[in-house]
């Protein structure tokens, strides 16, 4: 190595940046930031999860976007060339599409983690409103990317999905026609969807990652109220940097291992293409994580007093939805001291309802 | 400089006056940057081929006891041969939640798969989730070949 002045040139250029701009103050940021360590620290690392699995999806999608063409006659002829032709074509739609499922599941866990550890608290409400709207966002990729390879089982999801939006009181009709392109789904809706997914979709999930993450950075990790309770000497940290970073990097390599073997072993189905003059296939279902509202309103009845069953049944998990994205809004915090046993409640409630109606979705017919 | 507040209470209100004129312009503004937007979101209304009857062929072209969609216009139309040979047609769309049904020779039945929703050979719901009937087509027979047309309401 070169010295002048007696500085080494990683020295000279460190000083070159640093007196430009302050990266011993972001050192020193780093340096103090810690994560607490207890029986839940677990937990903390569900949101760098998530994270790595958006980079993912980025990135693959960017390599799928090379081959896929997103109109009627081509969308599924192209994305059938790209798991039989391309290269490791099949490989990379197939990591594309765990992914996918990984990263909601992440976020899911994340926001369950979240909830019940109750970091969404004072002065965390704004993070968990971002990382509320991130979730819905997350749950728009899944819905737009699951028309884009145009089989049947997606048309028919989609006529469904977007059909719900009739329900909605005076603007539903115009909104329907708004996402699909048309009264009906076809070439339009797909083109709509193309459109969310690569461009509008990851727009406005940059932005709201962007102050998700700023928000974190800013006011540290959330410390759980028995933790903060501790006396001091047993209050134990783990230093951000490196330790948990590392930790969160030897997951990151367990997650991608996992994210592999699934994409190589059980590599994406493709189906037939749709057809907008065949019956609906029987066994048609939804991705797994809208699942347990499909078999609600599959077990609705037709009419529920004067009102029609999907109507009451929409406007239950739209009302259900709100309420639970302003938690931090009705959760009046209880005394020091006390814990508010009504916020678990309502979460273990919440939790076993998701499950037990996601799995009679799948062993029901 | 002392105020009169005579003075004053004018320039207030010439200062409300200019703040609303201003504030509506923006608004205005707004509105009219926006509007193309949203027509431009809204599809232009395609002009649809005006189908008033469809030929289906032959009488003896469907089996008794089945079903098929058939193309009316860019609407899928459910044509069903009963048992003791009698043709039925009905719109294929579900009233539930806009799926595409079929003919199930196993139920006797019109079935749509998304909701398990249920129709008997007249189009009525029976069972699931579907609110109302399906619409009914008309179906007759000219010279051994069955036409499908559009019922007035």
């Amino acid at each position: 190595m070169k010295k002048s002045n007696g500085k080494t040139f990683k020295e000279r250029s460190f000083g070159w940046i640093d007196e430009r701009y302050d990266v011993t103050g972001l050192i020193e940021f780093a340096k103090k930031k810690s994560v607490p360590k207890f029986r839940e620290t677990i937990w903390y690392y569900f949101g760098g999860i998530a994270l790595l699995l958006f980079v993912i999806q980025v990135l693959s999608g960017i390599l799928l976007l090379m081959y896929y063409q997103g109109t009627e006659d081509a969308a599924y002829e192209s994305v059938k060339f790209i798991s039989t032709k391309v290269s490791f074509g099949w490989l990379i739609r197939s990591v594309h599409s765990w992914s996918a499922n990984l990263m909601v599941l992440a976020i899911f866990i994340h926001m369950f983690s979240v909830y019940f550890l109750k970091s969404f608290r004072k002065p965390r409400e704004l993070t968990w409103y971002t990382g509320f709207i991130l979730l819905a966002l997350a749950m728009g990729f899944g819905f737009s990317g699951y028309l884009l390879p145009w089989n049947e089982l997606a048309f028919f999801a989609t006529k469904v999905g977007t059909d719900i939006t009739r329900q909605i009181p005076v603007i539903g009709d115009s909104l329907l026609i708004l996402l699909r392109g048309g009264e009906d789904v076809t070439g339009a809706t797909l083109s709509r969807f193309f459109g969310f997914h690569v461009a509008v979709l990851p727009g406005l999930f940059t932005v709201f990652l962007v102050l998700h993450l700023m928000f974190i950075q800013r006011q540290g990790m959330a410390e759980p109220e028995d933790w903060r309770k501790l006396p001091e000497s047993e209050k134990k940290q783990i230093p951000f940097f490196p330790n948990f970073t590392l930790r969160e990097l030897l997951i990151w390599l367990i997650v991608i291992n996992i994210l592999a073997i699934l994409a190589v072993f059980f590599p994406w189905e493709l189906g037939n293409k749709a057809d907008p003059f065949a019956p609906a296939p029987v066994g048609i279902r939804p991705e797994w994580y809208f699942m347990f509202m499909f078999q609600v309103l599959k077990l609705l009845p037709a009419n529920i007093l004067f009102l029609s069953g999907e109507f009451v049944g929409i406007a239950a998990f739209g009302i259900g939805i709100f309420l639970w994205f302003i938690v931090p809004f009705w959760d009046k915090r209880t005394p020091e001291s006390r814990r508010n046993k009504a916020i678990t409640y309502v979460g273990i409630f919440v939790v076993m309802f998701i499950i037990i109606f996601t799995i009679l979705g799948f062993i029901l017919d | 400089m002392t105020e009169d507040p005579k003075n004053s209470n004018i320039n207030n209100n010439r200062r409300d006056f200019l703040g609303m004129l201003l504030g509506g312009g923006f608004f205005a503004w707004i509105i009219s940057l926006f509007y193309p937007v949203f027509k431009f979101l809204d599809p232009p209304k395609i002009e649809e081929v005006k189908v008033s009857s469809v030929k289906i062929g032959a009488v003896e072209d469907m089996a008794k006891d089945s079903g098929k969609i058939i193309k009316f216009g860019n609407k899928p139309v459910i044509v069903i041969r009963k048992l003791d040979g009698e043709y039925a047609a009905f719109s294929g769309v579900c009233t539930h939640l806009d799926c595409i049904v079929q003919f199930r020779q196993d139920y006797g039945q019109i079935y749509c798969a998304c909701h398990n929703g249920k129709y008997d050979l007249n189009g009525r719901n029976v069972s699931g989730p579907p609110p109302a009937p399906l619409k009914k087509f008309g179906v007759t027979i000219k010279k051994d070949e069955v036409i499908v047309y559009e019922e007035e309401a």
